[in-house]
């Protein structure tokens, strides 16, 4: 739609003012980490790196990141394996019970973590999950399903089901139809929904607040304990590290994307 | 007959298997538990609707209630706006152009909340940049109240919502066909005349989309409207993680989050037949 018509100033302008409402606040991060001073501020003298130095330094910050990352690893393999295997199952016998059970996949999406965190909070307790590396993974990688079920039926969308039929009219059994036949060729799919379900997963904190207490103690429990007590700059080389990781997830997900449109 | 239906089990039962483990796991750990707390909500303290009376009765209870209407109304009409006129200038922008307006949209949607609501918060309080730098030009003698109140909270969840309603919005916009705002131009409609007579009435399925998602996104919002609320705001997901982490009464907090789900799925429903679901949520087939 180039070209053709443009938007007159009003809206241009409301427009600009948007995006820089949305984009800059992330940008002030970046001066605020390379502070010279002790407190949150912008740098007086000169741009320091030692806060970042800190980061690197501190066994707080190194553990909880290492454990939100194989936490994020762990829900995310769950969440890929079960949620392709789902969507590949839904859109290949797509009657209106699995329409039906598709939507009931979407609803870690619809209902908010609190009414989740509250319940698992209690129910962990029976099952012995309460800070624990596994109860985490479990709820991270169930709330992960909807976005793998989302790219996953997306990709499938553009598949021509008659592939299928005849590998297995050929004699393909369906392990060999999948391997062969369908997996390949709705691969970028399952790498976009594990990106998506990796990133929940990373950032996710409802759940953690309810579920976790000490032996379990994720990145964005920490960001969280340090938001509501300190005024240390190392938040912000933090928060400047997390931005930086998102966004390079984010340009991998449009390259998949790219290869597979191209 | 019969037959049929055996074979058509045998050839489609390795695909019923598929279906299986996701179908497992969320039933076992997420359907069960959210059931759970719909059942606690009329079994604690005691079997009955005394929680659900409170509504009727208790002052806490309604304010916390109506504060999260007030705000949730706020940000998504405020969030609408704002991401009407930046979907708008996406849809006519140029192909090159449109890829970086795109990139403003993505990269905040999906940075951490947390990261996000920490940028505010260093921006917006007493001794923040912006009281910072007002102060420094002589603007004001005295910070202002940016933060840790209404004001902040909103500014905070409207800047979490925008690209949630940019999306729906955009992908109806981009089904206008450009040709129509060019012959109306032509035929001497003002430009304003264009906007208001042709393209936003093409673009409404799409903004009550967007109004819907971002309603419905924002009432069960916690983070956000806890670290920029300072506590002296409660919504009603902070008001809930209260009543059961430090007030122990689980009765009422399940109450609440009940109250909640179904507000929400009440809104889905009704909205269901004037918005396509499936384009929201991203279906496949």
């Amino acid at each position: 739609m180039e070209g053709a018509y443009k938007p007159g100033p009003l809206g241009r302008s409301l427009g600009w003012a948007t995006a820089l409402y949305l984009v800059l606040p992330l940008f002030i991060i970046l001066p605020v980490s390379m502070t010279d001073q002790r407190f949150l501020s912008l740098p007086h003298e000169g741009l320091s790196l030692r806060h970042y130095a800190g980061l690197f330094a501190s066994s707080e910050w190194f553990a909880s990141i290492a454990q939100s990352f194989w936490i994020a690893c762990a829900s995310t393999i769950l969440a890929v394996t079960t949620g392709t295997l789902f969507a590949i199952a839904a859109w290949r016998l797509s009657s209106r019970a699995t329409e039906l059970l598709r939507a009931l996949m979407l609803l870690p999406l619809i209902v908010p973590s609190i009414v989740y965190a509250i319940g698992l909070y209690r129910y962990f307790g029976w099952w012995d999950l309460l800070d624990r590396f596994m109860g985490v993974v479990i709820a991270h990688g169930v709330t992960g399903i909807p976005y793998v079920v989302i790219t996953v039926s997306t990709a499938l969308a553009s598949f021509d089901p008659r592939l299928e039929q005849a590998a297995r009219g050929m004699g393909a059994s369906l392990r060999q139809v999948l391997a062969w036949v369908i997996l390949p060729r709705i691969m970028p799919g399952i790498v976009s929904g594990a990106i998506f379900a990796f990133i929940h997963s990373w950032d996710e904190l409802v759940i953690v607040l309810f579920i976790a207490s000490r032996d379990v103690f994720t990145l964005p429990r920490r960001i969280w304990d340090g938001i509501n007590e300190n005024q240390d700059p190392i938040m912000a080389a933090v928060a400047m590290l997390l931005i930086l990781f998102t966004t390079v997830l984010l340009v991998v997900d449009m390259a998949v994307r790219r290869k597979r449109d191209g | 007959m019969r037959r049929d239906v055996v074979a058509k089990l045998r050839q489609d039962g390795g695909w019923y298997a598929l279906l299986l483990p996701a179908f497992l796991l969320l039933s076992v750990f997420y359907v069960t538990p959210i059931l759970q707390v719909l059942a606690i909500s009329f079994l604690e303290p005691e079997p009955g609707f005394s929680n659900y009376q409170r509504i009727a009765t208790n002052l806490s209870v309604q304010r916390v209630i109506i504060t999260t209407l007030r705000i949730c109304t706020i940000t998504t009409l405020l969030a609408l706006l704002l991401g009407y006129a930046l979907s708008y200038t996406i849809t006519l922008a140029g192909e090159r152009a449109r890829r970086w307006w795109l990139l403003c949209v993505l990269v905040p949607l999906w940075i951490s909340v947390l990261v996000r609501a920490f940028a505010w918060v260093t921006l917006l309080r007493r001794q923040g940049l912006i009281n910072q730098s007002l102060q420094g030009a002589g603007l004001i003698t005295e910070p202002l109240e940016l933060v840790w109140n209404e004001f902040g909270i909103i500014v905070g969840m409207v800047h979490y919502m925008v690209p949630y309603a940019v999306l729906p919005m955009l992908a109806s916009m981009r089904e206008i066909e450009p040709r129509l705002l060019a012959a109306a131009r032509g035929m001497g409609a003002s430009r304003a005349q264009v906007f208001a007579r042709v393209f936003l009435p093409l673009s409404m399925p799409g903004v009550v989309a967007a109004g819907v998602l971002v309603f419905i996104f924002s009432l069960g919002f916690y983070i956000t409207p806890a670290i920029l609320g300072g506590g002296k705001t409660l919504m009603v997901a902070e008001w809930i993680s209260l009543q059961i982490l430090d007030l122990i009464r689980w009765g009422l907090g399940t109450m609440m989050a009940t109250l909640l789900v179904v507000t929400i799925l009440v809104t889905l429903a009704v909205f269901s037949r004037v918005v396509n679901m499936r384009r929201l949520f991203g279906g496949g087939a």
